[in-house]
């Protein structure tokens, strides 16, 4: 196994320093690599895809034919984290989640923040997931985002920043679970032994955070998970976690509401729902109360929820903390409710809603990269320094038509994890995503899913455009 | 369980099954039919009919020759039931229902799906077909084995054996009809020996030879017959089929032997009892094709009560919740396959 080739970048690299040296954390598992037979690494990667393929671990694209299933891209270098930066890590993300929780609290019902200023409650009225249903309400435990994803990624100082939130229906966790058996399996010899943080638990806890969450005096809760069905891009999560916490999977066929409470269909009758874990977005859950054209939700569903007979997780209005220019409020979010500094830095972030900030995006389309506030998935996204005269010309126009729409942030160069390339292994960039649970308690998944823009010098890195996976290793003590 | 995975799951038991038996029929023929001369070396119609799609196949195909069946049977995708859509079929139920089979049983009908759908890419399958039928038919094997040996024998289980059973019972009468009908010519036949090679292959298609052996020795039409249609004990055989289905009915519902607490149980129980006292005199004196053909009604029967006991509903909304929200009824359709889909998170 050759890694002398291994060209250095300018951009940070996770496994190797500057000097071409294995960083600390990754001395042993380069050490490791180093010892296997030529071709040894090659024959791993081949019977991790074909595990992959039996096994039908799949994503739908959109935009393909429909039902067309994709095999998970996999990638059997790891990404390698030490304990001491994940303990930061896990630190800022509980603080951020603990404030964002309150802060989507106060917004639906008395807005502190805006009467003391720091929110203009025009940014939060124009924010396409605002929910009025909303206004009101307050969930079991006061948790909104029962799951959260956060996306973080190292810029060339080799900071941690966070690049987005995903408080509505975040996935990806189900390939972080299956990346974890599938390097147990084809790469034991080099696992074996290596002190990683075990992730095993995940369904637990999140079976645990659903039950903590159930409407207040049901003894023996029932949990279920709510799919928009096969050709929805993350059905085979949907099945993956109902199958894990052992709670059944239903479409919004199955449900139906009546007396006031929720109950599914099942051969013995309607038996009651108390706790649904909806992969649905809030504009499709109830046609009566959202879009009545939904063919995917529950009729009334909202107003069982509205009357805590039902707790949906995660709550719906969730939304408003996706928005990428309340987003850029997150600090203070966190100074103002945790009366604590953020642990983990945002990116900077320039609001066209601003006038003037609205100029310095305009006049720097070609440096910035510029994003559509209500998007998520890598959607509508402009990266100025790889753009054309004509992509940037439209993108001006729609900003110009709708400043609220969109913001402009610096392009931070992505850090990168030696990935396998054909024969070679060349540096890829990546991103990561922990996984966050909260109801009674607040749970980080060490780790996360770490993904990778598989194509060279491409700093896309969502599935959904051709990214691929890595396993992600918190180690438990000092180095690897 | 809810009623749309039960669906599912009758439905993709029902399915491999289905894949096995045409695997099943397509072997037989080829038995029965190889060395033959040409007159009866072309009997390849009877097979459409076996699988009741005759009328489809002569709007598309026209005659019946044994590439144009082949083709039909394994990998026409416009057959409803050629092997390859009743493997994307399986797959597709197991699909909306992966959180509750077990990963070994997902995954070996996956690799399945998998195995038929590079097959059909190969022009050596058609010309040798056999070896092609015995993989379908170990994997449904390997399927059903895996089924009882990984998930626990409860309520999912139990449809899932109920749409397995039904779906053989109704492929083995197929066998039985066709076949007796090509096998018996004319009564001269009776004991040659080619007679005895062709109805070797006909238990063969059932996997019965060496069990009809062990309980009956000589190869007799009628004693061939009465194996596939009344044996208690043998598991490809209509009564047993039957039986069990009705056994699995049961636990799914908890009546007792001798009663019943909804339809399904009434019609699958009356077509078992009749079944229990039934001879194969009986049965020749009234005629085979007509028992079959009878058979073969009342199976339709009992599947479309079983349709309406577990799998659909009706919805009925009490008048306090239609006071609660304002007057309006719910309607639902229950759409197979919807299409809406919606972007997420990802």
């Amino acid at each position: 196994m050759q890694l002398a080739t291994y060209p250095s970048t300018d951009h940070f690299d996770e496994m190797f320093g500057p000097d071409g040296e294995p960083r600390p954390s990754a001395s042993l598992f380069v050490e490791r690599l180093m010892q296997l037979a030529d071709g040894n690494l090659q024959q791993c990667q081949k019977a991790a895809e074909m595990s992959l393929k039996n096994l039908g671990i799949t994503f739908n694209v959109y935009g393909h034919e429909a039902g067309t299933e994709k095999v998970w891209p996999f990638d059997l270098l790891p990404r390698i984290i030490e304990a001491d930066e994940w303990s930061s890590i896990d630190q800022g993300l509980k603080q951020r989640i603990t404030a964002l929780n309150l802060f989507i609290s106060d917004v639906y019902n008395d807005r502190k923040i805006i009467k003391d200023g720091l929110l203009p409650e025009e940014l939060l009225m124009t924010c396409k997931a605002y929910r009025k249903q909303c206004e009101g309400f307050m969930p079991p435990q006061g948790a909104w985002c029962h799951v959260t994803g956060v996306d973080l990624i190292r810029g060339k100082d080799g900071k941690v920043y966070v690049l987005e939130d995903n408080l509505r229906c975040p996935s990806g966790v189900s390939y972080v679970l299956e990346n974890r058996e599938l390097m147990k399996r084809t790469f034991a010899p080099v696992f074996q032994g290596m002190s990683v943080a075990p992730i095993e638990d995940y369904a637990e806890q999140l079976l645990k955070t659903l039950l903590d969450c159930a409407p207040e005096g049901v003894s023996d809760p029932t949990a279920v998970v709510l799919t928009p069905g096969i050709y929805n891009s993350a059905y085979f999560e949907h099945t993956f976690l109902a199958q894990q916490m052992g709670v059944e999977l239903v479409q919004g066929s199955d449900l139906i509401v009546d007396n006031g409470y929720v109950y599914m269909n099942t051969t013995r009758g309607l038996k009651r729902v108390d706790v649904i874990y909806r992969r649905i977005d809030d504009d499709f859950i109830d046609p009566k109360c959202f879009r009545p054209d939904s063919a995917l939700g529950v009729d009334y569903l909202m107003d069982v929820c509205r009357e805590g007979r039902v707790t949906l997780c995660n709550a719906p209005g969730t939304g408003i903390a996706d928005d990428k220019a309340i987003y850029s409020f997150v600090p203070q979010i966190i100074k103002y409710y945790l009366g604590e500094d953020a642990i983990l830095e945002n990116v900077p972030t320039f609001l066209c809603s601003i006038p003037e900030q609205c100029q310095h995006v305009l006049a720097n389309l070609d440096k910035l990269v510029v994003k559509p506030t209500g998007e998520s998935g890598g959607y509508g996204i402009l990266m100025g320094p790889h753009s054309t005269q004509d992509e940037r010309d439209k993108t001006a126009e729609a900003i110009k038509a709708n400043p609220r729409e969109w913001i402009g942030q610096p392009m931070i160069s992505l850090s990168t994890v030696p990935t396998l390339c054909g024969e070679e292994v060349q540096p890829r960039h990546v991103d990561l995503r922990p996984f966050v649970l909260s109801g009674q308690e607040t749970y980080v998944m060490p780790g996360g899913l770490t993904r990778v823009a598989l194509r060279e010098g491409s700093m896309i890195v969502n599935s959904s455009q051709g990214g691929g996976s890595k396993d992600t290793w918190v180690l438990r003590n000092g180095h690897g | 369980m809810l009623s749309r995975v039960a669906e599912s799951v009758y439905w993709m038991s029902r399915y491999v099954e289905r894949a096995e038996n045409v695997a099943r029929f397509i072997d037989v023929n080829y038995n029965i039919t190889l060395g033959e001369t040409d007159a009866f070396g072309n009997q390849w119609a009877p097979l459409v009919y076996t699988t009741g799609d005759q009328e489809d196949f002569e709007e598309r195909f026209g005659e019946a020759t044994r590439e144009k069946v082949l083709k039909f049977l394994l990998f026409d995708e416009q057959n409803p039931n050629s092997i390859i859509s009743c493997a994307s079929y399986a797959r597709e139920n197991a699909r909306t229902i992966r959180e509750i089979i077990p990963s070994v049983v997902w995954e070996q009908l996956n690799k399945f799906f998998m195995m038929v759908r590079s097959a059909a890419g190969f022009t050596t399958t058609l010309d040798q077909p056999q070896e092609f039928c015995e993989r379908v038919r170990l994997a449904s094997h390997m399927l059903v084995g895996a089924t009882d040996a990984t998930m626990s024998h409860a309520e999912a289980w139990h449809f899932s054996r109920i749409g397995r059973l039904l779906e053989r019972a109704d492929k083995t009468s197929r066998i039985v009809d066709v076949q007796y009908y090509i096998l018996l010519p004319d009564a001269r036949d009776i004991g040659s020996t080619l007679d005895v090679v062709r109805w070797s292959a006909l238990l063969k298609s059932a996997s019965a030879l060496v069990m009809y052996r062990r309980y009956h020795g000589k190869i007799e039409p009628e004693r061939v017959a009465d194996f596939l249609i009344l044996d208690r004990e043998f598991p490809r055989a209509m009564h047993f089929c039957v039986g069990r289905a009705l056994e699995s009915l049961r636990c799914v519902t908890g009546s007792s032997p001798g009663t019943f607490s909804n339809l399904s149980e009434q019609r699958m129980g009356r077509l078992c009892s009749s079944m229990d006292y039934t001879t194969i005199e009986d049965i020749i004196q009234h005629g085979l094709h007509q028992y079959i053909d009878d058979f073969q009604q009342q199976l339709n029967v009992v599947g479309e009560a079983v349709r309406e006991d577990f799998f659909t509903f009706e919805q009925k909304i009490s008048h306090q919740a239609e006071a609660e929200f304002q007057n309006q009824s719910q309607t639902q359709t229950f759409e197979q396959g919807q299409t809406q889909t919606q972007t997420q998170g990802n």
